[in-house]
């Protein structure tokens, strides 16, 4: 039998004005168990937890009920106060009667009634309440970096200079993701890559963090603090610890026709190819669906021209396997497929292009060495139009674009036209948008400076139609504020294309059973509260896999996800929750069907012995739950047919009660 | 009529059994009466020469019993499945309930089986013997001088007429020819108490219902039903041997008992055969396969081993939950 102590919180006014609490405390005093109830101005300041601690000691108390607000605010305050008053800390329940009762109800005698069923329910669940006691698992401290863009070099390096080792894994041959490919950075127009590269160049040389490039995670087993990574290190045919990056051999190779993706597509590079003069790091890679050599046997002439001998055409895929204690996502984006946007003319004509093709036409490092040229006749463009939101914050219904706002565009734009009007002031520059969104430090400045000190035109309004004629461009748009339809001839158009997650992330997120939203960006353990942890323990989130954003958010988000990492990989052991499932063996079929439901990958199973009644050994198949993966969501619970299953801290049969109490 | 003898089903098992292969055989063997055909394990030539049956009344769904039977001991255990129940076997392996090479699955082709209650509002009761023809039966009973023809397919039981699938989704050896996945009308009568109007419908399954007796023979005939402890004999459920408080919480055992097996339920057929109430316990497992067929795509359980019922598993494409009654209101 418990002693339920039940403690009514008025929360200022917040529960009081719509909740009657001495009624409340008054009415819980004859429920099953109760035998101490009171009311207190704050029950989760130090006094109303002294009051809360002295009560356990005069009344003997098993049980705690706090009525007051949602135990995401103060479920923790409350155990840690029981636990000080030598309760266990699973032996409180919140009945939460402020977001669910007093702030929703207006009528005082309906709140109060409501709130007098909710700690009834609350009290019924006490009474079935047992301590649990958390158990405890050790911490590997290595941390996975997945992804080597800005947002995954800033982690890491965050994360190595507090002493842990980390490990980035890079899909492509070099670290630097999108910001390497990046021309100037808004607001300051300082270059990205020399802000970018001296930071790539502090990760190849930190003694804590090794670089998987040309990798990509192909499993992931485990649970927080002891992941069992495997990571494909794809054959680039080159041994990266011999090669030197001379370059010898992308000078010799005659298969030069390959379109360069670090360009867009632009120009072309070779079949063995560094993709930029700071890659990092800096070794050849040989594309295997280009190379003669190794797609016929015939060539071989970067092998002769390596001083090193650094080409091995037999070398195969690799994988190797790693343990972490934490791993982050670093994913990054990639601009919409514009196949769906032929309005603009996109696969029409050369001359229509991304904003992150205009951002390589304008890099000094880029196809056309930093000068402006039109792609298809390599002139200088005397109008250009920008088309902004191409893609992004379309229509619910629409099957084209997304539906949210891709946040960089706006301001991208302003740089863009703005570095246009500096360096070509001859050049006529219009952007049309819907909404032109600046919050940001400095953000709103720097677009003024476009419109008022640039003269670029800022018109409201879309483009209908792009028609590529003669060697212009007919751009059909309207002027939503002057209510007139306009018609430009331009010699480029760019089309600020939405952004959308890495491709990879979905599979990705499978391998961490870590959620999504709709749109494949990971969602976060709460958006306000823990941005930058996935709901999945372990694992945190950094840069644009969790949404769009820019170069300072997301620096500051991997910085984040660092210290979250950091705070990770300090402990030595970590507890659980031990409001896990668990399954009773005797009643469990073995039939797997938990197993299928399970978003964490925690249950397994085991063939054990059990004797019989007749003294006979019957071998049984059953369900084993792993504590330290289980994050008690309760799918198998509902899912097991014969109700072997259950949730410690929330049992079938304390769930009932609460309902039975409710509809009493 | 059955078109495969009873010889050779017997001098297959024989044969078998003689050469060590299993150790035993699942079949059947008469009961107290002609029609009353029961599960039996034979383990000797002898005695499936004196007890094996093979006929229109072998209803029987065999794979369940392999759960217990191959506790324990070693061996195979031979296991003559009708195309039907070899979903079950599916199903059954899926759930890991036995280990598959402890069985040897011999699959008979079916023509159907008999309904003993269709005979009976023929002939009445007091049936004495059952003879089989080509097309018909003839039923001798205590109350008429001559034996009673009756055409074999005006007794087909209900499940045989709208049969699935007249093919064996697994076996060891087939006897005969394999049959087609058919096409059938299963789904009419669910479909017809769909259009029933809410009032009506709770009409027709409380007057179905309120004749259970709680003998849970449809439970414990049902190969889906193979907990170790099932919720209904467990105290700790809530739902064990609760007094009922009016007549409608006697229906929340078929309730509860429907959702329990609903995306396993291969539509045997078996606890309405059963039931000797006559309940039609079958349309409420068909009216869920209709819906998760209607919700998730098509879907038969037990089709492969290792299938993953859409009810535990997730995709993009699943429905959301509203969707259910947006469609069932419009």
């Amino acid at each position: 039998m418990q002693r339920i102590g039940v403690f009514v919180c008025w929360c200022g006014s917040n529960i009081a004005s719509t909740v009657d609490v001495e009624r409340v405390s008054e009415a819980l005093k004859n429920e099953q168990g109760v035998v101490f109830s009171t009311n207190y101005q704050y029950m989760c300041s130090q006094a109303g937890q002294d009051l809360i601690k002295s009560a356990v000691k005069e009344h003997r108390l098993t049980g705690i009920v706090v009525c007051s607000c949602s135990p995401r605010m103060h479920e923790a305050t409350f155990r840690k106060a029981a636990r000080s008053a030598g309760i266990n800390p699973y032996m409180v329940e919140i009945a939460n009667i402020r977001e669910q009762c007093s702030w929703v109800h207006k009528d005082i005698i309906t709140g109060t009634e409501k709130a007098i069923i909710l700690g009834k329910a609350a009290i019924a669940k006490v009474n079935l309440n047992a301590p649990l006691i958390p158990g405890e698992s050790p911490v590997t401290k290595r941390a996975l970096v997945i992804g080597g863009g800005i947002a995954g070099i800033q982690t890491a390096l965050d994360i190595a200079e507090a002493g842990f080792l980390v490990d980035i894994v890079e899909k492509k041959p070099t670290i630097g993701g999108k910001m390497a490919q990046l021309d100037k950075t808004f607001p300051t127009l300082d270059c990205s890559a020399c802000i970018l590269t001296p930071k790539m160049v502090d990760v190849a040389q930190h003694e804590k963090i090794r670089i998987f490039s040309y990798s990509e995670v192909s499993s992931v087993k485990g649970f927080v603090g002891n992941f069992d990574v495997t990571i494909k290190k794809k054959a680039r045919f080159v041994n990266e610890n011999i090669c030197t990056g001379c370059g010898a051999c992308v000078e010799k190779c005659p298969q030069k026709k390959i379109p360069n993706e670090f360009n867009l597509g632009m120009d072309n590079r070779s079949a063995i190819y560094i993709p930029f003069a700071q890659a990092v790091p800096k070794v050849a890679t040989i594309d295997p669906n280009a190379c003669n050599m190794l797609k016929n046997g015939k060539c071989g002439l970067c092998a002769r021209v390596c001083t090193a001998g650094a080409i091995d055409y037999t070398q195969k895929d690799e994988y190797i396997e790693e343990k972490y204690g934490a791993i982050v996502v670093a994913t990054g984006f990639n601009p919409i497929s514009m196949e769906k946007f032929d309005e603009y003319a996109y696969s029409q004509s050369r001359d229509v292009i991304t904003s992150l093709e205009f951002e390589r036409l304008t890099n000094a490092a880029g196809p056309t060495g930093g000068k402006l040229l039109r792609p298809s006749d390599n002139k200088h463009p005397h109008t250009i139009v920008f088309v902004q939101c191409v893609g992004s914050r379309c229509s619910v219904d629409s099957e084209k674009g997304k539906e949210y706002c891709s946040k960089i565009c706006c301001m991208y734009t302003a740089k863009h036209a703005m570095l246009v009007r500096d360096k070509y002031p001859d050049t006529e520059v219009y952007v049309f948008y819907i909404d032109v969104r600046t919050p940001g430090k400095a953000f709103d400045e720097f677009y003024r400076r476009a419109v008022e000190e640039y003269g670029v035109h800022y018109i409201k309004g879309m483009v209908g139609k792009v028609v590529p004629e003669g060697e212009k461009l007919k751009v059909q748009a309207s002027d939503l504020i002057e209510n007139k339809q306009l018609h430009i001839d331009a010699d480029l158009v760019v089309l600020a294309a939405a952004i959308e997650p890495d491709k990879s992330a979905r599979g990705l997120a499978t391998m961490l059973t870590a959620s999504m939203d709709t749109n494949d960006f990971f969602t976060e353990a709460h958006p306000k509260l823990r941005p930058v942890e996935s709901p999945t323990a372990g694992v945190f989130l950094s840069g644009t896999c969790q949404g769009p954003k820019d170069i300072p958010e997301t620096v500051s988000q991997a910085g984040a996800a660092a210290s979250k990492v950091i705070a990770l990989l300090n402990k030595d052991k970590l507890l659980g929750n031990p409001c896990v499932a668990h399954s009773n063996e005797e009643i469990c079929n073995g039939c797997s069907q938990c197993e299928r439901v399970c978003p964490y990958g925690a249950i397994s199973y085991i063939n054990k012995e059990f004797k019989m009644p007749d003294r006979s050994i019957k071998t049984r198949r059953i369900a084993v739950v792993n504590p330290a993966i289980c994050q008690g969501c309760g799918a198998c619970t509902v899912t097991c047919p014969s109700g072997a299953m259950d949730l410690k801290g929330f049992t079938s049969k304390q769930i009932m009660a609460e309902v039975d109490a409710i509809c009493r | 009529m059955q078109k495969i003898s009873r010889d050779k089903l017997i001098k297959k098992a024989s044969n078998l059994l003689n050469s060590g292969i299993v150790r035993c055989v699942l079949g059947w063997k008469r009961g107290e009466f002609d029609y009353d055909i029961t599960p039996n394990v034979f383990t000797t030539e002898k005695e499936l020469i004196d007890d094996f049956v093979w006929n229109d009344f072998c209803g029987a769904n065999l794979s369940k019993y392999l759960v217990s039977k191959t506790q324990g001991v070693d061996g195979k255990i031979l296991v003559f499945l009708k195309p039907c129940d070899t979903y079950s076997f599916n199903q059954l392996l899926t759930e890991h309930r036995f280990d598959r090479e402890r069985a040897y699955v011999i699959a008979v082709p079916c023509e159907g089986m008999a309904d003993i209650n269709k005979i009976k509002q023929i002939t009445n009761e007091g049936i004495s013997s059952i003879e089989f023809n080509e097309d018909t039966l003839s039923i001798s009973t205590l109350y008429n001088e001559e034996p009673i023809k009756i055409a074999y397919d005006r007794v087909l039981s209900e499940r045989c007429l709208n049969c699935k699938s007249k093919k064996h989704v697994v076996y060891d050896e087939l006897l005969g020819d394999d049959g087609e996945i058919l096409e059938s009308n299963r789904f009419d009568e669910v479909e017809k108490i769909e259009k029933m109007s809410s009032e009506e419908r709770f009409e027709f399954w409380q007057g179905e219902l309120s004749r259970c007796i709680r003998c849970n023979a449809c439970r414990d005939v049902c190969p889906a039903c193979t907990c170790e402890k099932c919720v209904f004999d467990n105290p700790e459920s809530g739902v064990e041997n609760k007094a009922s408080a009016n007549s409608f919480e006697e229906k929340l055992f078929h309730i509860i008992r429907a959702y329990h097996v609903a995306g396993r339920c291969t539509d045997c057929g078996e606890c309405s055969r059963v039931c000797p109430q006559n309940i039609p316990l079958h349309l409420l497992n068909r009216k869920f396969i209709k819906d998760i067929n209607e919700f998730y795509g098509e879907f038969q359980a037990g089709e492969k081993i290792g299938m993953r019922s859409p009810l535990i598993d997730y995709t993009t494409d699943d429905i959301e939950p509203n969707e259910a009654v947006n469609r069932r209101d419009s």
